[in-house]
């Protein structure tokens, strides 16, 4: 055998709530060379988790390996018992999974979990372990390597326990580390040091791994070659290289396309018509001071302008407050200060106090789909609800509306009497959009609405916002983390930090930011160059003052 | 495939939905429920006659369940006593529940001190064990049917109000309420268009458990002479008033909570093996 | 982070506290609620109206109700528990032995079921699906399903009346012997070990297999851990708010367990005391044995929490 890993033809099957069988891996061979780091990359659903999982001999709950072999250092996975799979477990294969926060034991310490492979498989006593989990904190460049076992999980950031938990994946002298998507839950300038300790102790010690992820930009740095997935497939296979220069399957393309969204027409004569201006607007959480203003400040005094036809991102990371920002602006989250005036008038705080028509003019649609829709209810009666309580409309001007909502977001119109479970994620996105469109708003305010959205997805939902603007006139205020999302379809975006805004600059001007932490944000996001990560330089003044970690 | 998915699970929930356990304990149910409508028609005997001149009768053909420590037919008072067990029952159920789910609902969507102050006082009321609640209520205003009603309803009112106000309060998170109220909706359409049809599965299986716990601590203060007082019986007092055949096994003592048993493990069992669509669905 | 513990021990403790005066004064006017007055019921049929005047003022019956609960209250943390109607002695005095003899009975049940149902219940976890989980899973839906009577009569039935064990009735007066204490409580123990153990093994089986199937225990399955493994020590501690919570929970069922089985055994505990005292309408001394089995229910309740709050690893 030459290679580490030689997967052949594998088959899992899932057995549905229902009790229904569905085959959801279809044969896919892949092979791993001896410290070969090869992704795993695909959209939900595309079977990319499980694959890498059953390289671990392991199936979730409600799955079955049902054919096919797992050569994995000349054993097959597929075909060993449990016992003899826990044994190979945590010292040939290790696995570093995707919520670290959620993966670490809340009641024990940090580094028991850490050296609790090498109890396990009694690799060596508990002291030298944890002489090596020092060592390794060390090279994954955790701040206080020596302190930081002896702390709870819940006592350190998401950033570092994704690190811990590769020293707990390393520990053990694993041939093969599996990765699952373990940056995705990050923000991106945490992300960038995460991608780069995993790179250079997975360099340093010569490991093969396989690296699942949605996110091509990220894999570009650290994967020798890329196996795209979908629907249990296996795509393309090719170099990193050949990937990014020569995509051959027409589904690898579209995920590339996504990546170089299109630049919105810009809006040539600047209107002078404001839609909605805020001066000042602080709010928060806790405690109310002497001075009226909340303890926490999630926004502190704000200010912003949208024009009407143009649109408004607002960018930062998780935390920053961009999120209660836009629930302030609709009045969910009642602001502690400032003013807010929509079309000429001013606004009451709290939305309760703002008349009927003011709320139809605003409207919100929020980034989970599945959250915002009520799955109790046919999407009809989903879109019809605005019709009837804003514009009286009765039942049959009520049917006809969804007919034509439902065409303004390029939905079927038969889709009408499915239940939101029954719609893919875009689907919902979109039902979820016709209903904001059913109150005729002029302003629709996006709370991360990509976000849950695979890459493909996210971009044609960009696309149809940016076509019903066209025809309808609507301004969007677009918040997200997602850079490469705001750039596609506003003309002016605001970085905000820590609950203030630190710059505001147009789309073109990105690469000429002035303030030093919108430099550090754009420059954190990954291109899909497999050379970026290396040549990346960042000041470390600047990390250090803005970073999360 | 997540929509072949959702498809092919509401195929079999219209389908094969409960499993042999199911159909068995539902047809128990059924049948007890027929019982309590029609029993005064099907009795063979009227429950106050003397029909044995034996206490304590074994089975036998004419009365198939013996006869009591007076010597009545039993069969004609486990069926009569049906009446009594399961209508109070149910009529407790429906009142705590109502009461109880609407008020979280309320508690739930309102939230501020209306719920701070529902919640504490119910939990409070929560923390009266059952069984001696009814006794203080028994002690003080007697035990008419109802009393016993409201009684019943009263102590099963907080469990109620807590298990549907837990469900509420898990939907009122959902964007979709935040979405309804910057519409500008009123609380009642919130409650009842919102998050009522998100939680009434639930809430049903919740009622049929409900059911059980009335069923057993009626049948509990019955037995201890403090339920239904003579000459009307239902199941617990029939086991009190024939316990003087305990020694012998009578089928007068050990019927009545066969009759008892029947019908509570049938509804633990239909919940229990009710599709997990419909148990579980509390998001 | 210490000090966060204690103010939410605090928290939950004030808690108990406002709880417990609500319960107090609910109990306080249940009893009060009684139709026909008490002075007449007292002093008989045959009694002038004068001296139910004369009596009902030295009751003070005619202050307003809010009035006499603040006296009975009063009276209450001074260790005054009234007099009883029926047989005019110090409630307290009627109590005090008999309150021992329940303490007893819940005390050997407690020390009995506990270990019994978290051993079953946890078991059950470990082996889910199996053979052995299905049978321990009917077995208590049966009991918790059927009321406390039903399995004291069963219990009577097979080990009184066909294996003729056990007496059916206690009397702890009688006890001259090891042997003879061990038969007189076996049936109330028996009987009440099964209905509070039934509830007790549920929730600790859906507490643990709930810890189960979260991402640190699959974690652990990824490291190469034995199954036990799993459940001792990545399932069970995280598991400990909510089995310590079953516990209590289920302990509370003693209360209206102990009801029954001192009844049907005819067990001289403050249960049948209160049973009799109701069938005489005593309210002083009802008043008092709903008090302190509301009492011991909230001290449960509020020691699992705090427990739990301890227990807690996220607040350390």
């Amino acid at each position: 055998m030459t290679n580490l890993v030689e997967v052949r033809n594998l088959k899992i099957e899932a057995t549905t709530d229902a009790g229904r069988v569905v085959e959801i891996i279809k044969g896919v061979s892949l092979d791993i060379a001896d410290g070969e780091i090869i992704a795993l990359i695909g959209e939900s659903g595309s079977g990319k988790t499980t694959v890498a999982l059953s390289l671990m001999g392991h199936a979730r709950p409600g799955c079955r390996i049902t054919g096919g072999e797992i050569n994995v250092n000349g054993k097959n996975m597929a075909a060993l018992s449990e016992k003899e799979r826990a044994k190979l477990r945590g010292t040939d294969i290790a696995y570093v999974p995707q919520s670290a926060a959620a993966s670490f034991n809340p009641s024990s310490t940090i580094m028991e979990q850490v050296i609790e492979v090498t109890r396990i498989h009694k690799l060596m006593p508990p002291e030298q372990a944890r002489k090596r989990a020092v060592e390794l904190f060390r090279a994954l460049s955790l701040p206080d390597p020596e302190g930081i076992g002896a702390r709870y999980p819940h006592q350190v950031s998401g950033g570092q326990l994704q690190r811990l938990s590769a020293a707990m994946a390393l520990i053990g002298d694993p041939k093969l580390v599996i990765f699952d998507e373990p940056t995705t839950a990050l923000d991106v300038t945490t992300q960038i040091d995460v991608l780069k300790a995993f790179k250079s102790v997975m360099r340093a010690g010569g490991i093969a791994g396989v690296y699942v992820s949605h996110d091509l930009a990220v894999v570009a740095q650290i994967a020798d070659r890329i196996v795209v997935l979908k629907g249990g497939e296996v795509q393309e296979t090719g170099t990193t290289a050949q990937i990014l220069s020569a995509a051959q399957h027409p589904y690898t393309r579209e995920l590339l396309a996504a990546f170089e969204p299109k630049r919105r027409q810009a809006q040539t004569e600047a209107s002078t018509n404001q839609l909605l201006r805020i001066d000042n607007v602080t709010a928060g959480y806790g405690a109310v001071r002497d001075d009226g203003l909340p303890l926490i400040r999630a926004v502190d005094s704000v200010s912003l302008l949208v024009e009407k036809g143009r649109n408004l991102g607002v960018i930062g990371e998780s935390g920053c407050g961009k999120s209660t920002l836009a629930r302030v602006i609709a009045g969910i989250h009642p602001a502690a200060a400032g003013d807010i005036v929509f079309d000429g008038k001013d606004l009451q705080r709290a939305a309760r106090n703002r008349s009927q028509d003011q709320l139809r003019e605003m409207q919100i649609v929020f980034q989970y789909a599945d959250t915002a829709l009520n799955p109790a209810k046919p999407v009809e009666d989903i879109i019809a609800r605005p019709l009837a309580f804003y514009h009286r409309l009765d039942r049959q001007a009520r049917s006809k509306r969804v007919d034509e909502l439902l065409d303004m977001v390029r939905l079927p119109r038969a889709l009408r009497y499915r239940h939101p479970s029954e719609l893919s994620g875009g689907q919902k996105q979109r039902v979820n959009f016709a209903r904001a469109l059913a109150a005729n708003p002029k302003l629709i305010i996006c709370d991360e609405i990509t976000s849950a959205l695979d890459t493909v997805v996210a971009s044609a939902v960009i696309d149809l916002l940016k076509e019903l603007q066209r025809e309808l006139g609507l301004s969007y205020i677009f918040i997200s983390h997602d850079l490469s999302v705001v750039e596609a379809i506003c003309d002016e975006i605001m970085v905000m930090y820590n609950g203030e805004r630190v710059e505001q600059i147009t789309p073109d001007k990105v690469k000429a930011a002035t303030h030093p932490y919108s430099k550090l944000l754009f420059s954190s996001v990954p291109k899909l160059d497999p050379t970026w990560l290396d040549g990346l330089v960042r000041d470390p003044e600047l990390v250090s003052q803005y970073g999360h970690r | 495939m997540t929509m072949a998915r959702a498809v092919a699970s509401r195929r079999s929930f219209l389908g094969h939905s409960y499993n042999l356990v199911g159909v068995i304990a539902s047809l128990i149910i059924l049948a007890w429920t027929l019982i309590a409508i029609f029993a005064p028609y099907i009795i063979p005997h009227s429950i106050g006659d003397i029909v044995d001149d034996d206490y304590f009768g074994p089975m036998r053909q004419g009365l198939w369940l013996g006869s009591d420590y007076l010597g009545r037919d039993m069969l004609s008072r486990v069926l009569m006593g049906a009446r009594y067990t399961v209508g109070i029952s149910l009529a407790a159920v429906a009142i705590s529940c109502f009461s109880g789910v609407v008020l979280g609902m309320i508690a739930a969507v309102t939230g501020g001190w209306l719920d701070t102050c529902l919640s504490r006082f119910l939990d409070a009321m929560n923390s009266i064990p059952s069984k001696l609640f009814g006794l203080v209520v028994v002690a003080a205003v007697g035990s008419s049917i109802p009393v016993l009603i409201l009684t019943l309803a009263v102590i099963y009112i907080p469990g109620a109000y807590r298990f549907a106000r837990a469900l509420a309060v898990n939907i009122n998170t959902m964007d979709f309420m935040t979405v309804a109220r910057v519409r500008g909706e009123s609380t009642i359409y919130l409650i009842g268009s919102e998050i009522l049809p998100n939680i009434i599965r639930p809430v049903l299986a919740d009622f049929g458990l409900r059911f059980v716990f009335i069923v057993l601590l009626l049948s509990g203060l019955s037995f201890l002479g403090l339920g239904l007082q003579p000459p009307l019986a239902d199941w617990g007092a029939l086991v009190r008033e024939n316990i003087g055949g305990l020694p012998f096994a009578a089928p007068a003592v050990i019927v009545p909570s066969l009759a008892i048993a029947s019908l509570t493990i049938s509804v633990n069992l239909l919940i229990d093996n009710l599709p997990k669509k419909i148990r579980d669905r509390d998001a | 982070m210490k000090s966060g513990v204690l103010n939410l021990v605090l928290k939950r403790l004030a808690i108990t506290v406002v709880t417990l005066l609500i319960v107090l004064f609910a109990v306080f006017f249940a009893t009060s609620m009684l139709p026909g007055d008490t002075a007449s019921i007292l002093l008989g049929q045959a009694a002038t109206p004068e001296a139910v005047a004369g009596l009902r003022e030295a009751m003070h019956l005619n202050d307003p109700a809010i009035l006499r609960f603040l006296r009975w209250l009063f009276g209450l943390l001074h260790g005054d528990l009234g007099t009883s109607y029926a047989n005019e002695m110090p409630v307290a005095q009627l109590i005090g032995g008999r309150f021992v003899n329940t303490m007893e009975l819940a005390g050997i049940t407690t020390l009995l079921s506990v270990p019994l149902a978290l051993t079953l219940g946890i078991t059950a976890a470990m082996l889910r699906g199996s053979i052995y989980d299905r049978t321990v899973t009917i077995l208590s839906i049966g009991i918790i399903s059927v009321p406390e009577f039903m399995v004291a009569t069963l219990a009577v039935l097979v080990f009184a009346v066909y294996l003729r064990w056990l007496p059916a009735l206690s009397s702890v007066n009688e006890a001259h012997s090891l042997t003879d204490l061990v038969r007189i409580y076996a049936m109330p123990v028996i009987t009440l070990t099964f209905v509070i153990s039934a509830q007790m093994i549920r929730m600790t089986r859906a507490a643990v297999i709930e810890t189960l199937s979260t991402p640190y225990v699959e974690m652990a399955l990824l490291k190469g851990a034995s199954r036990s493994r799993m459940v001792l020590k990545h399932a069970l501690p995280n598991a400990l708010g909510p089995i310590v919570n079953a516990v209590a929970l289920s302990l509370s069922y003693l209360v209206g367990g102990v009801i029954i089985v001192e009844t049907i055994f005819n067990y001289p505990g403050i249960a049948k005391l209160m049973v009799d005292a109701v069938a005489t309408r005593d309210l002083p001394l009802i008043q008092s044995c709903a008090m302190i089995f509301c009492l011991g229910y909230l001290l449960l309740i509020t020691a699992a929490d705090i427990i739990a709050i301890i227990s807690n690893p996220r607040l350390r």
